[in-house]
Parts: structure tokens; sequence; C-alpha cells
């Protein structure tokens, strides 16, 4: 099968010290994948190689077997990292989602009937047509993924990209975006996606991408993640954790806890509530 | 009513306040661009490195329009550039490229002691002397600017968002950059002799963020700066008149006590809203 992405050989610097080092790598259509690895393991700059907006040293990118050689990727949908979003940019919901028909719409200002439908399609799709007048600051986290993934899928891609698409959100939030991830997967989108969070991606995802500089090892969860292969990715004491199927990392203390580190806390305190001043209720809390 | 009606017999006032909209709605519609961009001191730094252009063409007797014009253009560029291609942020490119750009034009006037001609009416604005053929450049100007960002919406929006991002999704922002820094260089042009360097930059950040104030919605930002923009231009060359004060500054002035005005709004509304959730807790 012709791969969707290739890099062959790829090397990749900012400077004179490679970021990025002799990557070989295969997506193949309808793949699910994640890039992890630790802060500085060049995985936006791997992310950008294939979008484009970078260029490789040496090597070489080809997107459908076709190099990009300095063009940008044809058919890309880019999910980038939240915190890069300026928020008090004077956008709603709507408008942002329709950036991504910029390429495809016509010479007018406004949406066509064709980019209104779909704009409608991808709202619905993913849960946030209601909020289609709001403007971006005024979501949650997760309602903004979902703005700028329902922005992606507006340019009718055939790789999604997206860079750290769990990071800044609650687990639940989390766990619910990689579940749209999976489904746009099933109804054959490729996904690449970067993430720290090791334990969704061993969850959700069926393929993974161990990178730091080079890549390090890649298949499916359960042959990745291993002590071996994650001490070597992370330079650290990882732990893997296999319990009623599922697998969890965590990185091991070194040697010593909150009490090592901070032998005599401030104790915190649970405040006496008055009830009279808050209509005799009483704001729950658990102490233990 | 006559005394209203009064400024209006003569034809310098009516070209005047006709040039002092269009130029008012004009540095409105560019600046909302200018602020979302954080290059609100752009304004004040290109007006200054246009002033070292129209130096250079006075000595080189070139077309003030065209030598002035080429030089912001090329000045604004180069900040473009420098920004999108270096670490130096906005500020600091637009302190560089402008300031050594002013300082040619400060060189050359102090090396040709010979000059003659006044540069009083570039610096500080000079509405009565607006000739014909000025209202036609700026007319002309006026609608350069309304088409290229009419047609160039879409584009011009995404990458004042995310320029990055906006060219993965296709958009050629090196082209975009372009246009922004043509029709800026020109919009400067245009507004010198009106508003004159000193209160160009006022008048294109002033309106942007009274609209930003007043709206988060992109497009009615647009409206709002323009409109406010073109109608404090009108007014405030109409109170001049009256008022017997300079009408650059006097538009400016206006166009700041609408600011305090609109800051003065949101703010209760904002404490209005605050003491609402308050008394539901």
């Amino acid at each position: 099968m012709q791969p969707l992405v290739e890099l062959n050989y790829i090397t990749f610097g900012y400077g004179a010290e490679p970021v990025l080092e002799d990557i070989c790598l295969h997506l193949h259509p309808g793949q699910f994948a994640a890039l992890v690895g630790p802060s500085g393991a060049g995985k936006t700059s791997l992310l950008k190689l294939i979008l484009g907006t970078l260029q490789p040293t040496r090597g070489e990118v080809c997107i459908h077997g076709e190099a990009l050689n300095g063009r940008l990727a044809p058919r890309v949908g880019y999910v980038p990292q939240l915190e890069t979003v300026d928020w008090n940019f004077p956008v709603t919901v709507e408008q942002v989602v329709l950036m991504g028909r910029v390429r495809r719409s016509g010479i007018w200002p406004w949406p066509s009937a064709d980019d209104k439908r779909r704009l409608r399609d991808a709202l619905e799709r993913l849960d946030i047509r209601h909020l289609s007048r709001r403007h971006i600051r005024d979501l949650s986290g997760g309602q903004q993924q979902r703005v700028f993934l329902a922005r992606a899928l507006m340019a009718e891609p055939d790789l999604l990209a997206l860079d750290e698409p769990t990071t800044g959100v609650d687990m639940h939030t989390a766990e619910n975006m990689l579940h749209m991830l999976a489904d746009l997967n099933r109804q054959g989108m490729t996904i690449l996606m970067t993430t720290h969070d090791l334990n969704a991606a061993a969850a959700h995802l069926p393929w993974v991408i161990c990178l730091n500089r080079r890549v390090i090892a890649q298949g499916s969860p359960e042959d990745i993640f291993t002590v071996d292969i994650l001490n070597e990715t992370y330079r650290g004491d990882m732990l893997v954790i296999r319990q009623d199927g599922m697998l969890f990392v965590q990185q091991r203390p070194h040697g010593h806890t909150y009490r090592d580190l901070v032998p005599h806390p401030v104790p915190g305190e649970v405040p006496a509530v008055r009830r009279e001043k808050n209509d005799g209720r009483v704001a729950p809390t658990i102490s233990v | 009513m006559d005394v209203l009606l009064q400024p209006f017999q003569f034809e310098f006032f009516r070209n005047g306040t006709l040039t002092a909209g269009l130029v008012g709605g004009l540095c409105g519609l560019i600046g909302v661009y200018i602020v979302l961009r954080g290059m609100s001191y752009i304004g004040h730094g290109l007006s200054h490195a246009i002033f070292g252009g129209a130096v250079v063409s006075f000595v080189m007797a070139w077309n003030f329009y065209l030598g002035a014009g080429l030089w912001g253009f090329i000045a604004a560029v180069l900040i473009n550039q420098t920004v999108r291609r270096t670490k130096i942020s906005a500020d600091a490119a637009i302190g560089v490229i402008t300031t050594a750009s002013f300082a040619v034009g400060v060189a050359l006037i102090s090396r040709y002691r010979r000059f003659t001609r006044s540069f009083d009416a570039a610096l500080f604005g000079n509405v009565l002397g607006v000739q014909p053929e000025d209202v036609w450049v700026v007319v002309g100007v006026t609608l350069m600017v309304v088409v290229v960002i009419f047609f160039l919406y879409k584009q011009m929006l995404f990458t004042t968002f995310d320029a990055e991002v906006a060219r993965v999704y296709g958009v050629k922002t090196a082209w975009i950059d372009a246009f922004f820094a043509l029709i800026l260089a020109a919009a400067l042009i245009a507004s010198m002799q009106i508003l004159g360097v000193t209160l160009i930059a006022a008048a294109l950040v002033i309106p942007a963020i009274t609209a930003r104030l007043l709206t988060d919605s992109f497009n009615r930002m647009i409206l709002v700066s323009t409109a406010i923009g073109a109608l404090s231009g009108l007014v405030g060359m109409y109170l001049s008149y009256f008022l017997d004060v300079a009408s650059g500054a006097t538009i400016v002035l206006l166009q700041a006590a609408l600011f305090v005005i609109a800051l003065a709004i949101t703010s209760l509304q904002k404490r209005a809203a605050r003491r609402l959730m308050h008394t539901h807790i």
C-alpha cells in the first residue's frame, strides 16, 4: 500500500545541533498514530515537517508518494496547541471554523451556500452548533479543542495532524476528544497526534511512535510501552503497570516523595462553613 | 441654521471635510489589522519612515506620492519580514527600521541646507491646504484599500489570527503581508496631509481599540472601527472650525473621547454583570 506520509532519512535542526536525526517513518491511509516523547524531543518539529512549514536539512518528506520539496502538504487539517491561540482575538466559533474553507471557498468575503452547509455539518458532528455565535474565549477547553477540530475537518483533509490535543484539559475531556478522534478514524481519517499523555495513548491509540531526536521505536502500545523503550525515550526511570488488560505508565519518583522534599509542610484547613450566610446550604467538602 | 452651515460655503472646508471623513474611515479600517497584529506602534513609526522618504523624494525631485509611498512600502515589508523571519519582536523591528528611515530624512535636511520647502504640513497636517488632487488621491487610496480588503477578507482574517496555521491551510501569507504593507503605506501617504505624521498613529489605533471594547466579533469590529474613524473625521473637522483648533488634533481628541466613553460603558456593564452574578449566588 502506498503510504500517505513518508519521511525518508529526515534530519532537521534550528541551529547547528539537530533536533531530529535520520527519521524514517511511514504513515498509511487510515492509520491512527501518536507521537510521544519528552519535551524538546522534536514532536512538534516533526509534525511541522510533515505539514511543510519547516524544511528538512536532509532527507525528504513525501505525501501520497510525491516529495514536498519546499511546498506545503496538500489536504491536511491541522489542530495547533491550544496555548498558541490568541484567545483575545475577536472571532466567534463560526468564524474560526469557516477559516478551514479558506482554500476552497470563492473570492467573496462571505461564506457560500456550500460553506454554510459544511459549517452546519461540522458543528453538528462535533456537537458545538449551539456555540456558533460565541466568542472562542468563552468556551471550555474541550469545546475549544472541538472548534479547532471542526476547522480542520472543514478543509476536507486526507490527514489530520494534531499537536497535543489532550494537553490543558481534564481527564474526562481528554477522553472525549480521543473518542471523537477514534470515531473519525473509523470513518477512514488518517490521524497523527503528538501527546504527553502516555496512559491515554496506551488506552486509545493503536499505534505509537516513540521519539527523542530519532525514532526510538514504533508499534502497538502493548509492544512499545516497555520499561526499556520508555527509559530510552524519556531518559528516566519509567514504571509500566499492566492490570485488567490495561497499561499504565508512570515515571518512578526519584527515591523520595513530598515528605522527603518538604519535611514540615504547612497543613491546609477545612473552613468552618457559616450556614446562615448561604441559605442554610453547606458547601460539600470531603475531609479525611 | 445659517451659522451651522456657514463653513460649507468654503470649498477648502468641503474638500477638507470630505478627505477627513475618508481618511478617518480608512485609518479605522486598517487600524483593526494593525491592532490585532500587535503592531500599534507601526502607524507612528511608519509615518516617520515616510517622512524620510518624503525628504528623499524632494532631494531627488521625484513625485512625492511615488517616492514616499515606495519608501513606506519597503519599510513596511522590511518590518513584516524581520518579525516573521527573526526572533525580533514587532516593536523592536518598527523602532529600528522606521527611526533609521526618519534619520535619513533629518540627515538630508541638515546636509542640504538650501531646503526651501516646509515640512510642517507633513509633520502636523494641514487639512485646510488640501488641494483637489489630494482629494482624488485620498478617494483613490480609499477605493484601493476597500477593494483589497474586500477580496482578501478571509485570507487577511486568517493571517492576522494565526499566520503560521493560515499557511498550512493554503493562505499565501507572504503575499498577504505584502498587500498589507502596500495598503498601509498608501493609507499613510494619503493621511499625512490631513493628520500629519504625529497624529496618524492615534487615528489608526484609537477607533480600532474602541471597536474592540464594544464587540467580540471581527466583522463588527471592522464596521464599528471604520464608522468611528469616518464619523470622528467628519465631526472633528466640523467642530475644529467653530473651536478654532487644529483639525487633526480635534479629530484625534474626539476619537480619544469616544474611547473613554466606550471604556466607561464597558466597565459599567462588567460591574453590573458581576453584581448580578453575586445576587444570584
